[in-house]
C-alpha cells in the first residue's frame, strides 16, 4: 500500500528536487526548530538538578556494554524470552523476518494485522510483503496513518507526516479512509483535535477486532527478557493488549544487559526527542502474562546487517542509537532536504551512517553518496544521547567509499572528497578541515563534480566556513 | 546452519579482539527534592491531567465525585475503594470493554521528576486492557508510593518484572503532535486522566 525508498535517485539529486519545495522547508524548519527548543529547555531541566553529560555518558555505557557482548546477551535475551512463554524466531535478512511474520498471520488465517510504529518494520518492507500474502498491515500511529492513506514516505523518524499540513490532512482522511474502514465524517475540519478524533474512532475499530498485532521494540531486556515499547498515542498499548497473538521484530542492536540498564535510557530518550520529561505511554511485557494481554507472543531477532556494523570499528558506535531523532532536529542539512532526500526509512545524520553501515559501501550510489550529504558541523554528535560520533564515523565511511572506487574509473564525488577525507580524519580539527573544503569544492568545480556540488544549499566556495556561517545566523534562523 | 548460529557466529566474528566487558559509567541522581508528593503533583499536572490531592477518609466520595453521573465504571479486583455502580471486571472482551466510559485503578509507584504513573498490574490494579479502552482513567496514588526519579523506580517494579507481570507506565493522557505539531490531548488511550493522591 505505501510506497518503498528503493530505487530513489541518489542523495545530490533527491535532495535539489526537495529544495525546491517550500511548503516542505517551512513545514521542516517549524518542526525541528520547535522541538529543539523544547529538548534544550529539559536539557538545561537535568542540568539544573543533575548532571546531562553523565546521564548521557552512562547511556553510551550502557549500550556499550551490550555490544561489546552481544552474542552472550542474545543468547541470554532468547533464554528468559523463552521462560517467559516467547517463542523466538531469528533472522538473517529482511526476506526471513517478513516470511517468519507471514506465516503465524496466516497460520492463524487472518487478512489483517495492526501495527505499531516501528522503524525496524519499515527497514524490512513488512508491510509490502504481507501485502503480497493478501494480509493488510495496518498503520496505528496518527503520522504512519496519515502516510500510509496517503500512499506516501515518512520523512521524519518522530514524526513522519511532519511533510505534510492539516489540511492536505484532512482531504487525505476524507477521500482515503473510507476505503480502508471506518470513513470520516462528511463535516470533517482540519483542526488538529477534529482529525485525532477521526482517526480514533477509524482505529478503534480496528483495535477490537484484530486477531494479531505487529510491533517493534526500543528496548529487549536480556536479564529479565522483556520488551519495552516508548510511544505517545496509546496506539501502541492497544496493539499490544488487545490482540491474540503479538509479534514483535527487534534489531539484535537492542538488547540492553541488565534491568537497571533502563534507567539512563528511559531518563535521555523522551527528552530528546519529543521534548518531553517523559512520554505519555511506556509498555513493558514479559512474554505472556496469563489472563493479561496476547496469549501467543512471538519475537523476532534480527540482524539485516547489524553484524556488518558491528564488524566496523570506527561504525559500530552507530548500534548504540536509540532512534530518538534529536540528530535530526539539530542537522542544518536535513532542515532544508527533508527526510525523503535521504532514501531510506532512517533519515537525517544517523542515516547517511546507518544506511551504508548496514548494506555496505561500493555497489550503490544512493547508499555511497550518504556519508556526503553533511556539512561535518558536529551539532549531531553534540545532541545525540548516547554519544554516537557520526562526523568521525561519516568521515571513515568517505574514506571507505572512496577506497571502494579506488581502482576503477574515479568518481566526482570522490575525487572531490578525498582530500577533505583526509584532513576530517580528526573531527576535533574541523575549523581546519572546512577551509580546506572551500577550496576541495573549488577543485570539485574544476573537474566537474556537478553531481554533488550543484545540489548544495550552498555557494561551492562559500567565503565564510560553514561553522561560521551556522554560528552567526543559527543555523539560517537569523 | 540455523539463522540463529549464522548471526551469533557474525556476532562472535565481528567482535573478535574487542574486550569483553565494558564498566558502564554510574547514572547521576537528581538532587534532594524537598516536597517530592508536591513534585509530583506538579509534574503529572504539567501532562494536562487532573490532579487532587485528598485524605484517605476523602477518598471514596473523591472518586465518586470524578466519574461523570451516570457512566460507566469497570473496577479491577482488589480495588481498596468502594466505587458506587463499579463494575467488577470478569475478564470482558475489548468490544465490551468499550462499552465502558471510565475506570478506577491503583498504582504501584509514582515518579515525581517526570511526573509519572506506573502500573504492574497486580491487585487493585487490573489486567492492561480495562485501563487503556475507557476513555476516562481514574488512578489512586498513596504518597507512600512516590519516589524522586526513574532509577528509584526500577528497583522497586523489578519484582514484578521478574514474576512476568506487565508494566504500564504512564505520563499524562494520551497525546499526539503529529499534525503540524499541535499537541492534542487523547487519541487511542484514556482521553481524560483524573490522578487521586492520597495522604
Ligand atoms: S544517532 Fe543519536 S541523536 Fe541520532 S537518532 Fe540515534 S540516538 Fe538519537
Amino acid at each position: 500500500m505505501s510506497g518503498t525508498f528503493v530505487g530513489m535517485p541518489a542523495f545530490p539529486q533527491a535532495a535539489h528536487e526537495a529544495l525546491g519545495n517550500a511548503q516542505l522547508r517551512r513545514n521542516l524548519a517549524h518542526a525541528t526548530g520547535t522541538i529543539r527548543a523544547k529538548r534544550q529547555r529539559l536539557v538545561d531541566e537535568v542540568n539544573a538538578n543533575s548532571d546531562w553529560e553523565a546521564l548521557r555518558l552512562a547511556g553510551a555505557g550502557v549500550k556499550e556494554s551490550a555490544l561489546v557482548d552481544l552474542a552472550t546477551h542474545l543468547e541470554t535475551l532468547e533464554r528468559t524470552l523463552t521462560a517467559n512463554g516467547a517463542t523466538v524466531h531469528w533472522a538473517n535478512d529482511a526476506a526471513e523476518a517478513n516470511a517468519i511474520v507471514a506465516s503465524i498471520a496466516t497460520r492463524h488465517g487472518v487478512n489483517e494485522v495492526v501495527k505499531v510504529k516501528s522503524m525496524v518494520t519499515q527497514e524490512i518492507n513488512l508491510n509490502e510483503a504481507l501485502a503480497a500474502e493478501g494480509i493488510a498491515a495496518w498503520e496505528t500511529d496518527l503520522a504512519e496513518l496519515i502516510v500510509q492513506l496517503g500512499d506516501d514516505l515518512p520523512s521524519h523518524i518522530l514524526v513522519p507526516a511532519i511533510h505534510r499540513n492539516r489540511s492536505e490532512i484532512r482531504d487525505i482522511f476524507l477521500s482515503k479512509m473510507a476505503a480502508a474502514g471506518r470513513p470520516a465524517p462528511a463535516d470533517l475540519t482540519d483542526e488538529p483535535a477534529v482529525l485525532a478524533a477521526a482517526a480514533r474512532s477509524h482505529l478503534r475499530e480496528k483495535f477490537l477486532r484484530a486477531k494479531v498485532g505487529v510491533s517493534g521494540a526500543n528496548f529487549a531486556v536480556a536479564e529479565t527478557g522483556t520488551l519495552v515499547v516508548v510511544e505517545s498515542e496509546g496506539n501502541g498499548r492497544m496493539c499490544l493488549t488487545l490482540p491474540e497473538v503479538l509479534v514483535s521484530v527487534v534489531g539484535i542492536e537492542k538488547v540492553v544487559p541488565t534491568w537497571e540498564g533502563l534507567d539512563p535510557l528511559l531518563r535521555l530518550l523522551p527528552r530528546s526527542s519529543t521534548g518531553e520529561r517523559m512520554n505519555p505511554y511506556t509498555s513493558m511485557w514479559n512474554g505472556v502474562a496469563s489472563g493479561d494481554g496476547p496469549q501467543e507472543v512471538h519475537v523476532v531477532l534480527l540482524d539485516n546487517g547489524r553484524t556488518n556494523a558491528l564488524a566496523d570499528e570506527v561504525g559500530r558506535q552507530a548500534l548504540r542509537c536509540i532512534r530518538c531523532s534529536a540528530c535530526l532536529n539539530v542537522c542544518p542539512v536535513y532542515e532544508r532536504t527533508g527526510g525523503h532526500a535521504y532514501g531510506s526509512v532512517y533519515p537525517g545524520p544517523i542515516g547517511a551512517i546507518l544506511n551504508p553501515l548496514l548494506r555496505g559501501v561500493g555497489h550503490d550510489d544512493q547508499v555511497d553518496s550518504l556519508p556526503y550529504a553533511s556539512s561535518l558541523c558536529g551539532a549531531c554528535f553534540d545532541a545525540c544521547p548516547v554519544r554516537i560520533d557520526i562526523p568521525s564515523v561519516l568521515v571513515d565511511l568517505r574514506a571507505q567509499v572512496v577506497d571502494a572506487h579506488r581502482g576503477g574509473v574515479p568518481k566526482a564525488e570522490a575525487l572531490a572528497m578525498k582530500a577533505t577525507a583526509v584532513a576530517f580524519s580528526d573531527a576535533r580539527r574541523l575549523r581546519f578541515g572546512e577551509r580546506f573544503t572551500g577550496l576541495g569544492l573549488r577543485v570539485a568545480g574544476r573537474v566537474g563534480a556537478r553531481k554533488w556540488t550543484s545540489a548544495r544549499d550552498l555557494p561551492p566556495a562559500p567565503r565564510e566556513s560553514f561553522r561560521a556561517w551556522w554560528k552567526r545566523t543559527d543555523g539560517g534562523r537569523r | 546452519m540455523s539463522a540463529r548460529d549464522d548471526i551469533l557466529g557474525r556476532v562472535r566474528a565481528a567482535l573478535a579482539g574487542v574486550e569483553s566487558g565494558y564498566d558502564v559509567p554510574v547514572a547521576p541522581r537528581i538532587a534532594d527534592v524537598p516536597d517530592l508528593v508536591d513534585l509530583f503533583a506538579e509534574r503529572v499536572a504539567d501532562y494536562q491531567a487532573t490532579v487532587e490531592r485528598c485524605t484517605g477518609s476523602d477518598l471514596a466520595a473523591r472518586v465518586a465525585a470524578a466519574l461523570p453521573s451516570g457512566a460507566r465504571v469497570v473496577v479491577p479486583d482488589g480495588l481498596s475503594v468502594e466505587v458506587p455502580g463499579g463494575v467488577r471486571d470478569r475478564g470482558f472482551t475489548a468490544a465490551e470493554l468499550d462499552t465502558f466510559d471510565a475506570v478506577v485503578t491503583e498504582a504501584r509507584v509514582g515518579i515525581a521528576e517526570t511526573g509519572t504513573i506506573v502500573l504492574d498490574h497486580g491487585a487493585g490494579q487490573g489486567r492492561r486492557a480495562i485501563s487503556l479502552v475507557p476513555d476516562l482513567h481514574v488512578c489512586i496514588v498513596r504518597t507512600d508510593q512516590v519516589v524522586p526519579d526513574v532509577p528509584d523506580a526500577l528497583p522497586l517494579l523489578a519484582p514484578g518484572a521478574t514474576e512476568g507481570r506487565p508494566l504500564t507506565w504512564i505520563s499524562g493522557p494520551s497525546a499526539t503532535s503529529d499534525i503540524e505539531l499541535s499537541r492534542v490531548e487523547g487519541v487511542h488511550g484514556p482521553r481524560t486522566l483524573h490522578v487521586l493522591v492520597v495522604g
